[in-house]
């Protein structure tokens, strides 16, 4: 023991009267550290969104269907990370390419030494952590498929949807704007993803939950709308509080360098988004529903974040108030009537994602003097299209070889014993008879 | 002897309880249940969706005594659950019991029981 710590003593001053005799680092290798390390800590913010979608899912969903969902959530991880790396970032970030599809070839590459890490993107972080930063970004659009197909699709056909859509129609469709495609030179604008992460998940997860339509019991013959209550409303709450503070990542990091000025301003567009959203789904279901509704304002607060995620460091902190609270508006009309349009979308998945990503997107236009609504709207109808192709031609395929939704009677008993022999709470009692 | 089988509200529980205890009553059973009683329908809300639920939560009350003790226990549950008007109180089932074995001991009967 001793031996050791003379040993680490001496190393310390070695090393640090290394650093005395020489000049120390330049101003612009300390800043390069501060960007580049800030853009670390929103990486891992981000890959903590995950644990919340997948707490936030299970919540909203029944007991019987628990090791299912948290199943597909840790699949859709490791596909989104190893397909980025495989195809997904250099389909993205093609660099010159003819502004629709390009691709920069598989893997990710090594740069040359120190010089090729700090030359990268101009000092604001290396080519590993530009990678890795965007790879927990990709597998996003996946897990806000899984919410609104849950507790019916089959595991095998899920994964596979999920592997291509996040290896080649994510990318594809991102390399338009961030990868400095047709859409970025018509002067749309998304800052952070309301449309390229939220909307492009909530396309397919339109898609998928109309294909594999509703859960068995929850719409009468008649066409009463039945609720099939969520089973863990904590958990819910856990997810939804995870998936703010990951935002601080997802937003954050996307000013992609630790600029001072613009990502404290990210910071409050944020917070204030995601407060006025809760604020307005808490009026509007209180005033719908006469009662105050818990999932409601969780998914209020998510439609504040989506909702400012296109514009948080271009529009104002009052605005942003405004655009989260006509989000969570937005939000509660929009889960009750996709409800009685007998689209079944257990977590509001698609109204959170989908329709308040629109919103976002739109929203640029309206409180940003130098985007105009038209261009926002373009790129709004462009996703539209190539998404909802996309997913209906993936979808189809996917059914007609392999199917895309369980037996009657394996939905009945749930998909834990269903597709995985397994129960999510052994030695629990908990009652399944309504 | 006899088995006494109470369905009540779950929040009556802790005040039934004690007035069991008052009248020196201190072996008893409880479950949870679910039932429907008089009480349905009941609304709740469920994201914009208001809906009738049927089954309610419920306790299961289980007291076996000697015969000199079922009218304090019926006591001891009425003083408590009993709401002059207020529907879904609950019901009390009374069966004569055959026998009663302590397992420790094997001790029957009377002595068992107590």
């Amino acid at each position: 023991m001793k031996k050791n710590r003379l040993l680490i003593t001496s190393l310390t001053l070695s090393s640090l009267s290394f650093v005395f005799a020489s000049e120390g680092p330049s101003a612009a290798e300390a800043m390069f550290t501060a960007n580049n390390t800030w853009m670390l800590v929103s990486t891992f913010l981000v890959f903590i969104m995950h644990l919340g979608f997948a707490s936030l899912e299970t919540g909203l969903t029944q007991s019987k269907n628990t090791v299912n969902i948290l199943f597909k959530n840790t699949g859709i991880i490791a596909i989104g990370i190893l397909t980025y790396a495989l195809c997904g970032f250099n389909l993205m970030y093609p660099g010159d390419f003819n502004g629709f599809v390009g691709f920069a070839g598989a893997g990710i590459k090594n740069p040359d030494g120190a010089a090729g890490l700090i030359g990268y993107a101009g000092g604001a972080y290396t080519y590993y952590t530009d990678f890795i930063f965007q790879a927990m970004f990709a597998a996003t659009a996946a897990t806000i498929v899984s919410g609104a197909v849950a507790e019916r699709i089959k595991l095998p056909s899920f994964l596979v949807f999920t592997a291509i859509y996040v290896a080649i129609i994510y990318p594809i469709a991102g390399s338009w704007k961030w990868g400095g495609g047709w859409l970025d030179q018509r002067g749309f604008y998304d800052f952070a993803g309301s449309t390229l992460v939220h909307s492009v998940g909530g396309w397919a997860a339109l898609v998928g939950a109309y294909l594999l339509g509703p859960r068995i019991g929850k719409y009468s013959k008649s066409g009463d709308i039945k609720p099939i209550k969520g089973h863990n409303l904590p958990l819910a709450a856990i997810g939804v509080f995870l998936l703010w503070f990951g935002w601080y990542g997802f937003n954050g990091g996307s000013v992609l360098s630790a600029d001072p000025g613009l990502v404290s301003l990210v910071f409050v567009t944020t917070s204030l988004a995601a407060a006025g959203g809760i604020i307005g789904a808490m009026i509007t279901s209180w005033s719908i529903s006469k009662k105050p509704d818990l999932s409601m304002v969780l998914n209020g607060s998510l439609a504040g974040l989506v909702g400012i995620t296109a514009g948080a460091d271009v529009i104002s902190p009052m605005n942003s108030v405004i655009v989260g609270i006509i989000a969570g508006v937005i939000v509660v009309l929009s889960v009750i009537q996709i409800d009685k349009i007998q689209i079944d979308d257990p977590v509001g998945a698609i109204s959170v994602h989908l329709v308040c990503g629109i919103w976002g997107t739109l929203a640029v236009g309206i409180f940003s003097p130098d985007h105009s609504v038209g261009v926002q709207a373009l790129g709004v109808v462009s996703y539209g299209v190539f998404c909802l192709i996309a997913s209906v031609i993936l979808f189809t395929v996917i059914k007609s070889i392999m199917g895309l939704r369980v037996s009657e009677e394996e939905e009945i008993i749930g998909l834990d014993i269903g597709e995985h022999d397994m129960e999510s709470y052994a030695g629990f009692q908990i009652f399944t008879v309504e | 002897m006899k088995l006494i089988l109470a369905i009540i509200q779950p929040e009556e529980l802790p005040d039934i309880k004690d007035e069991l205890i008052k009248r020196k009553i201190y072996k008893f059973t409880v479950s949870a249940a679910k039932g429907q009683g008089k009480e349905i329908p009941v609304t709740e809300v469920y994201r914009g969706i208001s809906h009738e639920l049927s089954l309610l939560s419920k306790v299961r009350l289980e007291i076996a005594v000697n015969d000199e003790f079922v009218d304090s226990v019926v006591e001891a549950i009425t003083t408590v659950a009993k709401k002059d008007g207020v529907k879904g109180r609950g019901k009390i089932f009374i069966f004569p019991l055959e026998e009663c074995i302590r397992i420790r001991t094997g001790e029957t009967g009377a002595e068992a029981i107590g």
